[in-house]
């Protein structure tokens, strides 16, 4: 009998929570954060610095608006801010309190030191600088660099939820990105690129499903191979057919950027969210709408059955291994329309592996956001976020170097997937196959 | 609806697991499948409902042939399966398992909740079932999970319903319940096929009885036929029914275990503070539904988990007491410890390694059995030869990879291993799951042999009449907690009841009020573990 159905366990009585062991990874990751904003800035900041932030308000007569921060104590305050949260969270660690009302103590008081830690720095960067810090820009290109993770989390979570672990999205969204190029520049038109990426991402994902599903090879390692696939062969057209005929194929087509009437004049949100390229508007009605058809549509229910309990469904006639196969291949046209970003959607010809592993972020931002399209895009918009930082401060001119920002998204990935994962619960069958 | 089964023969490879096996289920009837694990009971079931294709013969229902492609197509003729392991997606909710595969949808494919939720209540209610159908089946117990199983059957209009050893996970109260069920749907018209190996329950509800053997139909009776002419039906030669045990000789207290309490990392108590003590030469029995903790109490008692708090205290025959919490498994086996696993297939054995290999894998660190990290093959031949003697494991040679054994011989290279070393107390989970009717006798003969020696047992089991064949005294767990310790000969109706979380006094009170006795479930509980 492997039925594993255990009876609900009684909760932790008094006398019994004294017995846990208390976990001090919170407040001791705080207090550096804490420490490090208090030392590396606040204690480096000049008594006369002053920080500039420009923010666009959206309405066109307006303009911009120009904040200046006296640096010395906003960096003061801000660390005093999370100075307090941090004692908080070694309080609550002490007396073993996870939950305040329906907040878990942990992730809240994170997020809040984390921003902290986020404007801190921003400020310190700043101080003292020629050009202020465009935070709109800042903000709008977080978004639009978060594109293509969030297109990455859909397909990763679509095939995650079928029962096919999807490594393959970074082949997915280099062919995407190729193959939107190549039909773009040939047909001088952006629009039919945009109709050919997912072309390209759904044949990758039907060489996984072949494999995966027909053949029942490790579903990781095929897509790590499929990883590899893509990269040689698009950088092989690339380097051939490619450069030998620039003036057809690096003719760059781009989609227009569209600013949404009325939205678009929302102060502050209007310019971040709704002046943006015709793709992101795309990423917005494709989360909402997965993350609707997911769980509360038959294809969700169904898809989703394949990945807990394929023999259930088997039992009840849904034919498993079609499900995998066709929704593998949908996910991976989701992946391929997000390769679009890289090049018809930014208005750029194609370069070898442009991708540059946006691919494994998008599948960190899924687990983080716990195989949900929802919360998924939450995770992409930190990494797209971390990822920007360099580029806004880069035109303000700041001093720290560069390939230390670029690791930014990289570590925080790490650190939020560490953190994080273990407490959300994967598809229970993903990535075994189904022998009937 | 009448069901015939005509010459349905079903192989795997060479192996024939259904030879020409005819059946006929008449409209309204129960219909018992009485089989041993693996007589082909389940295959044939599966073939009916359309998961394996038949390699020959036919099914026909109210005599018009049928050929099945899939579940599907079995489930639209009107049969319905209730599997032994759930069909059930733990984390949907019970109406989500209920439409799954025909789902009420409105525009757009979106499910219609009210619809799906009224499949559910209407059912419900129809028979009593007190299903939630907003519940998460994942929370539900299991003899909840599996009215929802039901209900899943009959929303698909199912007139045959199959229920695969049904039982298996149920209390005595829970089986009941069911039993009442099974006689309502009977009366609303449906035909219900009921496998099991329980011989107690086939003369409570059947009308009819069809004997599997090795995929063949050794006869169909009526189910006023003796227990002992069933069982010897279902093993082919006449078969003990009784346990002998000679009578008890407890020594001194040789296990201790007080205040015992396991968390796991969420905080929750999986073991609830559990004392109890063992006198050397007495065993003591562990009886509850699975999933209760008593994996976890063996487990944290061999040192695979470290307690949170409380003492387990080891007497040896000779020396001082030992503490045994918070020791690694090696040094706890080192202090004459013996454990047989629960699920032998991943924790007892290597299913690649030899025979002989497996005999010795917890002695290999030193002699007799290797010296300088280097293996004494001559050491290890003999222990093998020795041990599959006396054991009477049948294998071809001892240097066979384990693999190719049947579960019964595997447990008993398992029980060779572990009592071929001088013990002190012995933990036993499960000593005769998916074992043969043969090797039971003999594992439960070696087991009170070993009592005899003056050996402190701990064995677990979830099959009740495991339990009180074998036991000394009897503690039940729910939820992680001894609802108390219980003399041999309690009635299992008290023990039932302690099963579903009364505590012993309380369940002795209720119990003596309309219970079944001891007595008279003794004789026909040693049969009760046939298989």
């Amino acid at each position: 009998m492997s039925t594993t159905t255990r009876p609900a366990p009684v909760a932790p009585e008094a006398d019994l929570a004294s017995l846990l062991p208390r976990s001090w990874k919170v407040p001791i990751a705080l207090t550096v954060f804490t420490l490090l904003s208090a030392v590396a800035f606040a204690l480096t900041t000049k008594a006369t610095a002053v920080s500039r932030v420009a923010i666009m308000t959206g309405t066109t007569g307006l303009g911009t608006i120009n904040l200046t921060f006296g640096t010395l104590r906003w960096s003061w305050a801000l660390t005093a801010v999370m100075a307090a949260f941090t004692g908080f969270a070694w309080w609550a660690a002490a007396n073993r309190i996870h939950q305040v009302g329906q907040l878990p103590v942990g992730t809240t008081v994170g997020t809040i030191v984390g921003v902290g830690f986020v404007c801190t720095f921003l400020l310190w960067a700043v101080a003292d600088k020629a050009s202020p810090l465009q935070f709109t820009g800042l903000l709008s290109g977080a978004l639009f660099l978060s594109v293509p993770l969030i297109f990455g989390a859909m397909a990763g979570s679509v095939c995650e939820h079928v029962g096919v672990i999807n490594v393959s999205i970074e082949g997915q969204l280099l062919a995407g990105a190729f193959l939107a190029a190549v039909v773009g520049a040939v047909t001088k038109n952006a629009w039919l690129g945009l109709l050919a990426a997912p072309v390209a991402g759904a044949l990758i994902g039907a060489l996984l499903a072949l494999f995966a599903v027909r053949y029942w090879v490790d579903h990781i390692i095929v897509g790590v191979v499929l990883n590899v696939l893509v990269s040689g062969l698009t950088s092989y057209l690339f380097s051939t057919v490619l450069s030998q005929n620039t003036a057809v194929f690096s003719v760059a087509a781009k989609l227009p950027t569209w600013k949404i009437p009325l939205l678009g004049e929302i102060p502050v949100l209007g310019p971040v969210l709704f002046q943006q390229n015709v793709l992101v508007y795309i990423m917005y009605v494709g989360v909402f709408v997965l993350q609707i058809m997911m769980f509360h549509s038959r294809w969700g229910l169904r898809l989703r059955s394949c990945g807990e309990h394929p023999r259930a469904a088997d039992t009840v006639g849904i034919k498993v291994n079609r499900t995998r196969v066709l929704n593998t291949i949908l996910g991976g046209a989701i992946a391929g329309l997000g390769g679009a970003y890289f090049t018809v959607a930014a208005g750029l010809a194609f370069g070898k592996d442009m991708s540059g592993g946006r691919g494994y972020i998008a599948l960190a931002a899924m687990i983080l956001g716990g195989w949900r399209p929802k919360a998924a895009l939450l995770a992409a918009l930190l990494f797209g976020f971390a990822d920007n930082l360099q580029n806004a401060l880069g035109i303000v001119g700041v001093a720290v170097p560069s390939q230390f920002m670029l690791m930014a998204p990289y570590l925080v990935t790490i650190f939020a997937v560490a953190g994080l994962v273990g407490r959300v619960r994967a598809p229970a069958m993903e990535g075994k196959a189904y022998k009937g | 609806m009448r069901l015939e089964l005509r010459h349905v023969t079903k192989r795997f490879g060479d192996f024939v697991a259904n030879d020409a096996i005819d059946l006929v289920v008449e409209p309204g009837q129960i219909h018992a499948l009485l089989g041993e694990n693996g007589a082909g009971k389940s295959t044939l079931m599966n073939v009916l409902y359309g998961l394996y294709a038949a390699d020959g013969g036919e099914i026909r229902l109210d005599d018009k042939p049928q050929h099945f492609a899939g579940p599907g197509d079995a489930m639209a003729a009107g049969i319905g399966m209730v599997h032994q392991h759930f069909m059930l997606v733990p984390v949907f909710t019970v109406a989500e398992n209920v439409v799954l595969g025909q789902e009420p949808t409105g525009a757009l494919g979106m499910i219609n909740v009210k619809k799906a939720r009224n499949f559910v209540t209407e059912i419900s209610n129809r028979f009593g079932f007190d299903v939630d159908p907003d519940a998460l089946v994942e929370d539900l117990p299991v003899g909840v999970q599996q009215r929802v199983e039901i209900i899943k059957a009959l929303s698909r209009k199912a007139q045959i319903l199959i229920l695969d050893e049904p039982t298996a996970v149920l209390t005595p109260q829970e089986t009941d319940e069911l039993i009442t069920i099974m006689r309502g749907l009977k009366e609303s018209g449906t035909s219900i096929i009921f496998i099991t190996h329980k011989l107690r329950e086939v003369q409570d509800v059947a009308d009819q009885v069809t004997v599997i053997r090795a995929g063949q139909v050794i006869g169909t009776v009526p189910p006023t036929t003796s227990q002992t002419e069933l069982a010897e039906m279902m093993v082919g030669r006449a078969v003990d029914l009784a346990v002998h045990r000679t009578e008890h000789t407890a020594g001194a207290v040789a296990l201790s275990v007080k205040d015992l309490t396991l968390l796991d990392p969420e905080g929750r108590a999986v073991l609830d503070d559990i004392s109890f003590d063992i006198a050397a030469g007495e065993i003591l029995a562990v009886a509850g539904i699975q999933g209760n903790g008593q994996t976890e109490l063996i487990e944290t008692l061999v040192g695979l988990h470290k307690p949170s708090a409380g003492t387990i205290t080891l007497q040896p025959p000779a020396g001082p007491a030992q503490e045994l919490a918070g020791r690694s498994v090696k040094s706890i086996l080192a202090a004459h410890v013996g454990y047989i696993p629960e699920d032998r297939g991943k924790d007892g054995v290597v299913q690649g390694f030899s025979i002989a290999e497996n005999l010795i894998l917890d002695q290999v660190g030193g002699p007799p059995f290797s010296s300088h990290g280097g293996l004494k093959m001559k050491a290890i031949a003999d222990n093998a030869a020795k041990l599959v003697e006396e054991f009477d494991v049948r294998a071809g040679s001892a240097h066979a990879s384990l693999s190719q054994l049947s579960g019964g011989n595997q447990q008993k290279v398992v029980v060779a291993r572990e009592l071929s070393r001088d013990l002190a107390a012995l933990i036993v989970a499960q000593p005769t799951r998916g074992v043969d009717v043969g090797s039971i006798e003999f594992i439960h003969s070696r087991i009170l042999e070993e009592r005899g020696k003056g050996t402190a047992l701990l064995i677990v089991s979830t099959e009740l009449s495991e339990v009180t064949a074998l036991a000394d005294r009897i503690a039940v767990m729910f939820r992680g907690r001894f609802m108390g310790i219980a003399p041999a000969g309690t009635s299992r109706n008290v023990l039932g009841l302690m099963m579903a979380g009364v505590e012993y006094e309380d369940a002795l009170a209720q119990g003596a009020r309309g219970g079944t006795p001891t007595s008279q479930s003794e004789h026909d509980g040693g049969a009760e573990w046939v298989s």
